[in-house]
């Protein structure tokens, strides 16, 4: 079953147009990569996605539901949660109130969803009555995330998850990325670590200029020559 | 008698008005915070809560409500329910206020809504003198011994006392909404980020509502207080008063409700104080330069983030 599906996409900021008709798709339970030079507009995609830039054309489908032009906080409600690349935290609430706030929407008691997200990021536990801007980078991308999978959303939006973060731990942050995937959230992430983002990822699309350039599984992409050339910088 | 023995009387004086002053300071933080501009018109605000109260004073007089007063107090139960009326009114019309401008506003950035609210301040500071003139307008008119508090050689009057626990009230109420509830935790996550604020799923235009609503009433009650250590208001003493409130939460660090508090208190303490070494007319530079100095030293105040 397909999760997302965009079709063809139109958008940008003023009367800049960035995306200049791009699709993509995530099916259920994949991990798909978004990969490409700086400027392609991968983070315009996520942003697109999510409500934040309205489109000039072209159709969201999320669950078989058009979510085209509606808000980012009805998107929410619909099952797609986001973590930005920067400034993805509740610098001066604790990590207990930053999980609190990726559960403002719910009604129920979500204790018990808070319990598993210390399941998957156990570091964060000791550290729960700390203010989110004592933590450490790599701390702080665990807290981004644990908000954003606390209302259980059927697809994770990552922004460069792996930017800004010590070797070691880029590696732990794509550990968790394939756990998170296998308690069945289906997941699009952009990543400027191209090579280990297609590593982990079933399917990856290389974005160039706003268009749709490759698309194929994670390892047919490691394997092309020509995109190793030009975006994984062999 | 010498300087030195005086201060201990300025030092109660200064934490009468650093109550009222820290009132003011809160709400003026809060919405800075949130909305991220400066609002004039909050000194007008604090006048429209203790006009607001006495509006509800002249309705209670002709329903005939007791008006002995509560002894030691100088003033009876009209004053108590008009203070908490006077207070959610002027919560109310913060709102409305937003729904009618600053709403349409909000993606305009923060000088056209600086600018819009000095307008927001000629209106009200002139919708009040019309209304009740330009003449200073009694809350009290019984005039009050002050009592002498053993042991600290310092004089109060128990409406003094009544102005002090009341801000502590407030103050410690505002802590634990913002602590402990839900709303209060949305409030601060909406200071912090409201783009991350608003992809959580955060509602964030009740957040700004709510922020409008504590804001204000708490303006309303410093107000209200002005009013009863002065006995009288009139309709400059807010945006007189605006000086005193912006110095507070630059001191304090703007967006910090905590910062306000402790700014509020600075700025009312060291006002009173200085009256030993200088003329009183000089008390608002002494804030002026407290706030200079701040700016100069440390921009984001003593507890300013981020």
């Amino acid at each position: 079953m397909t999760v997302l599906e965009v079709d063809n996409i139109k958008a940008g900021y003023g009367d800049t147009e960035i995306l200049h008709g791009v699709s993509c798709r995530v099916e259920e339970g994949e991990i798909v990569s978004i990969i490409g030079p700086n400027g392609a507009g991968k983070s315009t995609l996520m942003k697109a996605i999510l409500g934040l830039l309205k489109l000039s054309e072209g159709r969201i489908i999320f669950n078989g539901r058009d979510i085209t032009g509606k808000d980012p906080d009805q998107i929410v409600k619909e099952g797609i949660c986001y973590v930005p690349q920067s400034d993805n935290v509740f610098p001066s609430l604790t990590v207990d109130e930053n999980l609190e706030m990726g559960a403002f929407i719910r009604k129920d008691d979500y204790k018990k969803r808070m319990d598993e997200i210390y399941q998957i990021f156990p570091d964060l536990k000791e550290k729960r009555k700390a203010k989110a801007r004592k933590l450490s980078g790599g701390q702080r991308q665990m807290v981004a995330i644990g908000r954003a999978l606390m209302l259980d959303p059927k697809l994770l939006l990552l922004d460069e998850p792996s930017a800004g973060l010590a070797p070691k731990l880029i590696q732990m942050i794509f550990d968790k990325i394939i756990k998170i995937n296998q308690t069945g959230i289906s997941i699009l992430m952009v990543e400027q670590n191209a090579r280990k983002a297609l590593e982990v990822s079933h399917r990856g699309y290389v974005l160039a200029m706003g268009r749709n350039r490759f698309e194929d599984t994670g390892e047919a992409l490691l394997n092309n020559e020509e995109i190793g050339k030009l975006y994984l910088g062999e | 008698m010498d300087i030195a023995s005086r201060i201990p009387q300025l030092v109660v004086y200064g934490i009468i008005s650093g109550s009222i002053i820290t009132l003011g300071a809160i709400g003026l933080s809060l919405t800075y915070g949130i909305l991220k501009f400066a609002n004039f018109a909050h000194g007008d605000i604090m006048s429209l809560g203790a006009f607001v109260a006495l509006f509800f004073l002249a309705i209670f007089r002709v329903a005939n409500l007791p008006t002995q007063p509560l002894y030691p107090l100088s003033f009876g139960l009209p004053l108590i329910l008009a203070f908490i009326l006077g207070m959610i009114t002027t919560g109310v019309v913060a709102i409305v206020i937003d729904k009618i401008l600053y709403r349409r506003l909000r993606t305009t950035g923060s000088v056209t809504l600086l600018i819009a609210s000095v307008g927001v301040s000629f209106v009200l500071r002139n919708f009040i003198q019309f209304v009740w003139g330009p003449q200073p307008r009694y809350y009290i008119k019984k005039i009050q011994i002050t009592e002498r508090i053993p042991f600290l050689g310092v004089r109060i009057k128990p409406d003094e006392v009544f102005i002090i626990c009341v801000a502590i009230f407030l103050v410690i109420f505002l802590h634990l909404f913002l602590k402990n509830t839900k709303m209060g935790k949305a409030m601060r996550a909406t200071s912090d980020n409201m783009d991350l604020a608003r992809v959580s799923g955060i509602d964030t235009e009740s957040v700004i509502n709510w922020t409008w609503a504590i804001g204000s009433a708490l303006a309303a009650a410093g107000g209200i207080l002005a009013g009863i250590e002065n006995k009288f208001i009139t309709p400059n003493f807010g945006w007189d008063m605006l000086l005193f409130i912006f110095a507070a939460v630059v001191l304090g660090g703007v967006g910090s409700p905590y910062g306000a508090i402790l700014g509020g208190m600075v700025i009312g303490l060291s006002g009173e104080v200085s009256t030993a070494f200088i003329p009183t007319s000089y008390k608002p530079a002494v804030a002026f330069i407290i706030m200079i100095v701040m700016l100069l030293v440390k921009p984001r105040g003593l507890l300013g983030e981020k």
